[in-house]
């Protein structure tokens, strides 16, 4: 059973982005790239597959500039088996990466495709089901838990009021949550490993794919600015703040 | 101009969030028209008639639509939705769900979890964790959006008299099938709907110490909710999650209770019209942006606070 997962390359959750002063954009020179952290957690549950004896190959693929060789790589170091980069200087949307994608699992044919459920910096949680949609795959969004099992994938689903459990045939596009598991590190001999595994690029133009984005931004601005308030000295003091100077409890 | 509004909705009662996005939906302008999928949900559809300012509520009523499965839903969404200028959704793991591939059936993009319309083809909407507010303008021919669960104030549940047409459509693909499901039991209101909310992160140390938050909790009528570090740490289950990644909550009244404030939260809650913070490390970033922060030790400012109360 093949896997394919498509990560993103974006921004570490620890920087804190500033908004460009002419509105255009965020500003991201110099600033520290990471894998996105639910597309980790879609590459170690694939490898985990791998070990588990589930899945056979485990497919790395990134939409995007030429930089992302550099998440691909990583996620090689954790142990996907081959890498692919459909390289674009675009400013690539969920629509178009998900056309993009489909274009490449048309050559896979690969039984599951596990999607991070969002990407930290657009946080659009659209890909992975639109993906599913043009290619007519059920989906299994916001997993926290996987299992293949006769010819099936049962996905429980994190949702608003707890938990949902489906079966759905294969292949399959499943996204992952939080706590479906917790990704290892790479290490060094992987990493050295890992620069001699497989990397191809396509375009876009090669797969045959229209990426042009049919959203406009028309700016980019930070958000309002929330003044500090006061420090109080005791738990009688905030509870005489809320009731009589905030007025929102009784 | 004419919007779908997808209701939110159990098969029992109507969601509130669908109140919110009709409320987007008005801010866009032209006819609204509510569909109400689901199984054995004509309730739903009563309901949905009364509020106001609906045109029309299209019940598809049907055993493929009965728990909302994606595969079924969407199609029938996209079918309906082809005949309008906008199909809008809640911002909610369902509406997550099925929406995008809506979008995609229908070879459009998709403007995810806005917080305002500007106008008919441009929104707002926050990205980076809100670090960030991006002006976006469509130029597709049918804008498909979702819209934050506190974006704006729900429209009236009642006053509306809307008719009912019942939609024949069926779309049974057979990809997935329900299993089964573990909705929590709620005993206090729920989180994106309750006006105080009380939050614990990893200060608490464990799952067994967000007790000490349920007294208060029980008293105040608030919600209880979590950063992403104490679900991380497992303390408590993901349904509790405010932040980036998690709910999105605009309570009058927020109290962070041993959360240190990272940007992942903040994105979260830091619409509360009023925020208090209580935290032992007195540089905690969360301090910055709480109107009240009162600098203690948890273990032990909690059972005071719940004595006073």
């Amino acid at each position: 059973m093949k896997v394919l997962v498509p990560v993103k390359r974006v921004v570490d959750a620890n920087v804190k982005i500033r908004v460009k002063p002419d509105n255009t954009g965020v500003d991201l020179t110099n600033v520290k790239m990471t894998v996105n952290p639910f597309c980790e957690i879609a590459i170690e549950e694939a490898v985990r597959m791998k070990e588990a004896g589930t899945a056979t190959e485990v497919v790395a693929v990134a939409v995007g500039g030429s930089a992302c060789k550099e998440q691909l790589r990583t996620c090689l170091a954790l142990g996907a088996d081959r890498a692919v980069l459909i390289e674009t200087d675009v400013d690539i949307q969920p629509l178009g990466i998900a056309k993009a994608l489909k274009a490449l699992q048309e050559k896979e044919q690969a039984d599951i495709v596990l999607f991070g459920k969002q990407s930290i910096d657009g946080d659009n949680s659209q890909t992975g089901q639109m993906f599913a949609a043009l290619t007519g795959m059920p989906q299994g969004t916001f997993a926290s838990e996987i299992k293949i099992e006769n010819g099936k994938a049962i996905v429980t689903r994190e949702v608003d009021g707890g938990l949902q459990i489906i079966s759905t045939s294969l292949p399959v596009v499943i996204t992952t949550d939080l706590r479906l598991n917790e990704p290892r590190y790479a290490s060094l001999p992987n990493i050295m490993k890992a620069k001699k595994k497989q990397m191809d690029v396509y375009t876009p133009e090669e797969l045959g794919v229209d990426v042009t984005p049919t959203l406009e931004v028309l700016s980019v601005e930070p958000p309002p600015v929330r003044a500090a308030g006061i420090k109080v000295e005791s738990v009688e003091e905030l509870v005489d703040k809320l009731k009589n100077e905030a007025k929102v409890i009784s | 101009m004419s919007t779908l509004v997808v209701a939110e909705h159990d098969n029992a009662e109507l969601k509130p969030v669908t109140l919110v996005v009709i409320a987007a939906a008005n801010a866009i302008g032209g006819d609204i028209d509510i569909l109400v999928a689901g199984e054995g949900c004509s309730a739903v559809a009563d309901e949905a008639a009364k509020i106001a300012g609906v045109s029309k509520v299209l019940l598809a009523d049907n055993a493929a639509y009965a728990h909302q499965l994606a595969e079924n839903v969407a199609p029938l969404v996209a079918e309906l939705g082809a005949n309008y200028t906008h199909v809008l959704a809640g911002h909610t793991t369902t509406g997550k769900n099925f929406l995008p591939r809506v979008a995609a059936v229908l070879g459009v993009a998709q403007i995810s979890d806005i917080i305002s319309v500007e106008s008919p083809d441009t929104f707002k909407r926050p990205f980076y964790a809100g670090n960030a507010i991006a002006t976006v303008k469509s130029n597709d021919a049918i804008k498909v959006v979702s819209v934050r669960g506190t974006a704006y104030d729900g429209v009236a549940a009642e006053g509306g008299s809307a008719a009912i047409e019942a939609v024949t459509s069926v779309f049974d693909t057979g990809l997935s099938s329900f299993v089964s499901e573990e909705i929590v039991k709620l005993e206090r209101p729920e989180l994106t709907a309750a006006s105080i909310v009380i939050s614990g992160g990893r200060g608490m140390q464990n799952g067994e110490n967000f007790k000490l938050l349920e007294g208060i909790a029980d008293k105040l009528g608030a919600a209880i909710g979590a950063s992403r570090a104490a679900v991380d740490a497992g303390f408590v289950p993901n349904d509790m999650q405010v932040g980036q990644t998690g709910k999105i909550v605009a309570p009058d009244l927020y109290i962070a209770v041993g959360i240190s404030g990272a940007i992942q939260h903040l994105a979260g809650m830091k619409d509360s019209k009023v925020i208090v913070a209580i935290n032992k490390d007195e540089d905690a970033p969360i301090f910055q942006i709480a109107d009240y922060g009162l600098v203690a030790d948890l273990f032990q400012a909690l059972p005071e606070l719940e004595a006073l109360l």
